[in-house]
């Protein structure tokens, strides 16, 4: 089965499975990743489910849209990989992504 | 009478009266110290509102308000500021949302408005800033000229995320780290003071003061002084003809050049003890001198006093009212209080559902900017629209039972308090903190925590709180 990382900031990480169809933020939820929030559930309307996909897959996980472009104008330390992952739906062609979870989520 | 009436200016001299006058505070606000340009700016608005006789805003007096049901749908009128304190709201918002979910209201003391009631329309306005713009008010009313000072909480973007970004860091989840500390050993020497086996108000005695003592650690403001910030901040909310309040316009004067007068005292004395190799501290004043995009913000004093009266405010009546919301909820259910008892680690989803169900702002106000088509609705460019938090809060579509307080409610994180969008509360964690805290610390301490009356609510449409809570308290025998 296809899975997902995310590194978590004190250096472990946590090995999800990935749910055909199912939002990142969802699966973190589910699994208990911590420091991911997502306050609103998935609406892309809170900027609470910030990560930061590895340079190797920005690409796979495709451009921010508008709505998450304007919610992270106001995310701290934002970098060229950074995602708010309610916004990032899980395929296969995901298999093996590695994401970084921040230390705040504001 | 010894002061002379002017009378009304004939209709032609009205124009070139107005211009004048306006000139005249304009010239007012780029010249003169902050604290004297307000007075001065008092003396001119209400030379201005007898010349051309502007009628003054009706103070709200209050009336029994009838049941719902005996009202017809046009005749509802939310923004009744009695509506919270008659215990009335609840059956008026629901019937909103079942019946005129997007529902206009052409006449009020405050003008034509929408009022949007349902949690999936409130979240789609406040996610989209192009079409609901935040300007130039948030509040349903207009507070009174001269006082409309510049927050960016009333601003669109760009202007909305540079001056945001500039402050936001004294409440980011980094520096509560430093904070946590200090925050705990407040509430315990709070609580370890409390009366026992009598009644006391809990709202001046717990909520005000650790708010105040809060607000003074975020500004680094004299401790001594602390109970002028919340003053202050209560009256800047709370004038009549922005929220329905109970703010005299002339105190409220008053109140805002005396903050005008310890704010700027507050940034020059920061900057001389800055200079004289003091390090900077995390307080809000320290942030916004070193930053370079807000380091002369004194220079811009309409903006500079609204970025600090928008951080005492926001983190004034929202506390306050969420702290003594849930005594007054696990006492109003009794079975939530011994969940709570038998499993504290429920207290951080407690606190989210605290906020919810108090919902201790009930709106923001957005300005349509196009026409456009909302639930059915045609609403028009420059019309007013009222997202009502408190009404989406329970929203049975989304929330099951949702006048109901449950603790360990599965989705009470997802409760509009807060707001979506670009304008969402960045004070948020710091709330949640602070109430996280107190209801440790509660629990450590009290074997009984009673409400012993009936609560005084606010009169406001804007604000929804409690004045009055009596409360007894009875602590745990020591163990040995």
């Amino acid at each position: 089965m296809a899975t997902m990382k995310f590194l978590l900031h004190d250096g472990s990480s946590r090995e999800v499975p990935l749910i055909d169809g199912t939002s990142l933020m969802q699966l973190a939820r589910d699994h208990g990743v911590p420091g991911i929030d997502g306050d609103c559930g998935g609406a892309c309307a809170c900027g609470t489910c910030h990560v930061v996909v590895g340079d190797a897959w920005i690409k796979a996980a495709g451009p921010r849209t508008s709505e998450e472009q304007q919610m992270m104008a106001m995310t701290p330390d934002v970098q060229p990989g950074s995602r708010l992952c309610c916004q990032i739906t899980a395929s296969a062609a995901l298999d093996g992504l590695e994401v970084r979870v921040p230390e705040y989520q504001m | 009478m010894k002061t002379s009436i002017p009378l009304p200016l004939p209709r032609v001299l009205e124009a070139p009266a107005r211009n004048l006058l306006d000139r005249a505070l304009a010239s007012a606000q780029s010249r003169v110290p902050i604290p004297l340009q307000i007075k001065s700016l008092h003396l001119l608005l209400k030379a201005k509102q007898r010349l051309l006789n502007q009628p003054q805003f009706p103070v709200p007096v209050e009336a029994p308000i009838p049941p719902v049901a005996e009202v017809a749908l046009d005749d509802i009128d939310v923004s009744n500021p009695f509506l919270y304190r008659q215990g009335r709201w609840l059956e008026y918002f629901a019937r909103l949302r079942e019946e005129a979910p997007v529902h206009y209201r052409p006449h009020s003391p405050f003008g034509a408005f929408w009022s949007i009631t349902r949690y999936d329309d409130i979240l789609a306005v406040d996610k989209n800033h192009e079409d609901f713009s935040a300007e130039p008010f948030i509040i349903l009313g207009t507070p009174p000229e001269g006082l409309d000072i510049e927050m960016f909480i009333a601003m669109d973007p760009p202007r909305h995320d540079a001056q945001r970004k500039a402050v936001q860091d004294v409440v980011a989840p980094k520096n509560l780290q430093e904070m946590e500390g200090l925050i705990r050993t407040r509430v315990q020497d709070v609580l370890d003071n409390l009366p026992e086996n009598q009644p006391f108000n809990w709202v001046p005695t717990v909520s005000i003061e650790l708010t105040a003592r809060m607000l003074a650690t975020l500004l680094d403001f004299p401790y001594d002084d602390r109970h002028k910030l919340v003053y202050w901040s209560d009256l800047a909310a709370g004038s009549a003809e922005a929220t329905g309040g109970t703010a005299a316009t002339d105190e409220t004067f008053e109140a805002v050049t005396d903050m005008a007068r310890h704010f700027a005292k507050l940034w020059y004395d920061k900057a001389a003890r800055t200079a004289a190799g003091e390090k900077p501290g995390f307080d809000l004043i320290s942030l916004m001198q070193g930053n370079p995009d807000t380091a002369d913000l004194i220079r811009r004093p309409m903006e500079f006093l609204g970025n600090l009266a928008l951080l005492i405010v926001g983190g004034n009546d929202t506390t306050r009212n969420s702290m003594s919301a849930g005594v007054l909820a696990l006492n109003q259910y009794p079975a939530e209080f011994a969940k709570l008892r038998a499993a504290p680690s429920l207290i951080p989803n407690m606190v989210s559902e605290i906020i919810r169900w108090q919902t201790p702002l009930a709106y923001m106000r957005r300005v349509a900017t196009r026409d456009l088509m909302l639930g059915g609705q045609f609403i028009r460019k420059g019309d007013k629209l009222v997202m009502w938090y408190a009404s989406g809060n329970r929203d049975e579509r989304k929330f099951e039972r949702a006048d109901d307080f449950i603790i360990d409610r599965p989705n009470a994180r997802q409760h509009m308090s807060f707001g979506y969008g670009v304008h969402r509360c960045m004070g948020n964690r710091l709330a949640e903190l602070q109430l996280k805290i107190l209801w440790e610390e509660l629990l450590a301490r009290f074997e009984t925590i009673e409400v012993v009356g009936e609560p005084e609510r606010v009169q406001s449409n804007f604000v929804r709180g409690y004045s009055d809570l009596q409360v007894r308290v009875k602590r745990k025998v020591a163990a040995v």
